[in-house]
């Protein structure tokens, strides 16, 4: 079978970060990748990724610009005609640095927001950012750059998305992605006190379908919805091994951001070649297609439709990847998504429950 | 939707917006941070006419001179649909 090249390369280069965000979707045992990748193995990964047809490099972590050849990595992605997307906190985002990058020829700056005003955000942030944040995307805008402002929504700042919308229409961002918590690592640690109540969650849809009219046009809004609250599940990253190739600091190569963890042998790029690892390795292998489902998935109509789901989150809530996600109400194990609904819409419980920061390595 | 386009305005990718060729596919690509849009024959030859010099009008005249009969309607309507999703912008030529 001709397996189809990656479209997307995102390159976790390091999670360190000097902000402790109580949704970061990191993996919880931080401490097991401080052995990066050198600037010559990430030039490598990114040139290979290039060879095997992908169009986009995503620099992303962690923190990416605590990275010091970061506009290195930048120059080398241009170079092979990638498409350079940086994702980012801000914090770091000097205008030294701002410049820098912007003369290695990087595209797209995505910063990320915690709410619209600096207490809140703050609190989630786990550190003081906000102010840094707003002048580092005003920077994005003066050097020309499309600015893209990213908000993770969550029981805790979800009841200030008018808010937080204005202030994105402040900053003239181009494009606000809006996207609900995604439990995985130190989410999932934190899920009690991030997701939100039905309610919740149909006041701010109703706010974000009448901004997309009022914006058309001139503000693209993009709204994940929770899966949580969901009848069926996503078709995560848009298929096992089909369009995205994830690489952490450590090199090990992954299907999803997520897959830390899943039981498969890891796959290196310290060990071997890129091509090898998208095309052949059990890491990726492993759930291409539908042959590895089981039923429901596998005797339903749907299942080209969204694949059975994320299998990290099979994985991270059934302990077998192989499992329907529970997400999908068809799920055997769509209980443990229930009672997690039941318990974020229970009367008396308070928008603001305590967050477990995570730490900065 | 009705597509309301100048025919003096100026189209050109909009901001972020890049346009390459392919090796692997062999297809024209539309780049953006979160969206690859691979582009068939006709699309290609109405996106590289937007150079932010051309008018819509120039581009249907182009199109024409390359392919002859060209119906303006569906360019129109293409030039307004990229730019809703803000993948092309049109200033005001006038
Ligand atoms: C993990 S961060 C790394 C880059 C940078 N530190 C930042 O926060 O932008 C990458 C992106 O994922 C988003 N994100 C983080 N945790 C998430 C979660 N649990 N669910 C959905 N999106 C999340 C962030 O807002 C950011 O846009
Ligand atoms: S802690 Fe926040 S800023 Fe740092 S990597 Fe995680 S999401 Fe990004
Ligand atoms: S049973 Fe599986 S394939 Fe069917 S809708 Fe649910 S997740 Fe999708």
């Amino acid at each position: 079978m001709e397996i189809d090249g990656p479209l997307g390369l995102l390159a976790e280069l390091t999670y360190r970060c000097p902000l402790a965000c109580a949704y970061c979707s990191n993996p919880v045992e931080l401490e097991a990748y401080r052995e990066e990748l050198t600037t010559a193995e990430w030039q490598r990964v990114i040139t290979e990724a290039a060879e095997l047809g992908a169009l986009q490099c995503h620099l992303s972590g962690g923190e990416p610009l605590l990275r010091r050849d970061l506009a290195d990595l930048v120059r080398t992605a241009a170079d092979q005609g990638l498409y350079t997307n940086l994702v980012t906190s801000a914090l770091g985002f000097t205008p030294a640095r701002a410049a820098e990058l912007h003369d290695a020829g990087l595209d797209h700056v995505q910063v990320s927001l915690q709410a619209d005003e600096p207490a809140l955000s703050d609190r989630i942030a786990g550190s003081p950012s906000f102010a840094r944040k707003i002048d580092a995307a005003r920077r994005v805008r003066e050097l020309g750059w499309p600015l893209t402002l990213n908000v993770v929504l969550h029981r805790q700042n979800i009841d200030r998305v008018p808010e937080i919308l204005a202030a994105a229409e402040e900053l003239e961002a181009d494009r606000i992605e809006l996207a609900n918590t995604q439990y995985y690592g130190w989410a999932a640690v934190n899920r009690a006190a991030l997701l939100p109540s039905r309610e919740q969650l149909a006041e701010a849809e109703v706010v974000v379908r009448e901004a997309k009219e009022r914006l058309r046009g001139r503000m693209e809004i993009i709204y994940v919805i929770p899966d949580y609250y969901a009848t069926y599940p996503k078709p995560c990253m848009g298929g096992w091994g089909a369009r995205q190739l994830v690489v952490v600091p450590t090199g090990d190569a992954l299907p999803c951001l997520a897959a830390h963890g899943l039981p498969l042998p890891a796959a290196n790029v310290r060990e071997h070649p890129l091509s090898w690892i998208w095309q052949d390795s059990p890491m990726f292998s492993a759930y291409r297609g539908t042959d590895w489902m089981q039923d429901p998935c596998r005797s339903c109509a749907r299942r080209e439709i969204d694949l059975g789901g994320c299998r990290c989150q099979a994985f991270a809530l059934t302990g077998d990847a192989t499992r329907t996600d529970p997400v999908c109400h068809l799920a055997p194990e769509h209980g443990i998504v229930e009672a997690a609904v039941a318990e974020a819409n229970e009367e008396s419980r308070p928008v603001e429950l305590p967050l477990v920061a995570r730490p900065h390595a | 939707m009705t597509s309301s386009i100048s025919t003096t305005g100026v189209p050109r990718l909009g901001r972020g917006v890049k346009l390459r060729y392919d090796r692997s596919r062999e297809r024209h690509v539309l780049l953006m941070p979160e969206t690859v849009v691979v582009l068939n024959a006709t699309g290609t030859a109405i996106l590289q006419l937007c150079d932010g010099e051309r008018t819509v009008a120039d581009i249907v005249e182009a199109l024409r001179e390359q392919y002859g009969d060209v119906p303006e309607g569906q360019v129109h309507a293409y030039l307004a649909k990229l730019a809703e999703r803000r993948h092309l912008e049109i200033t005001d030529g006038d």
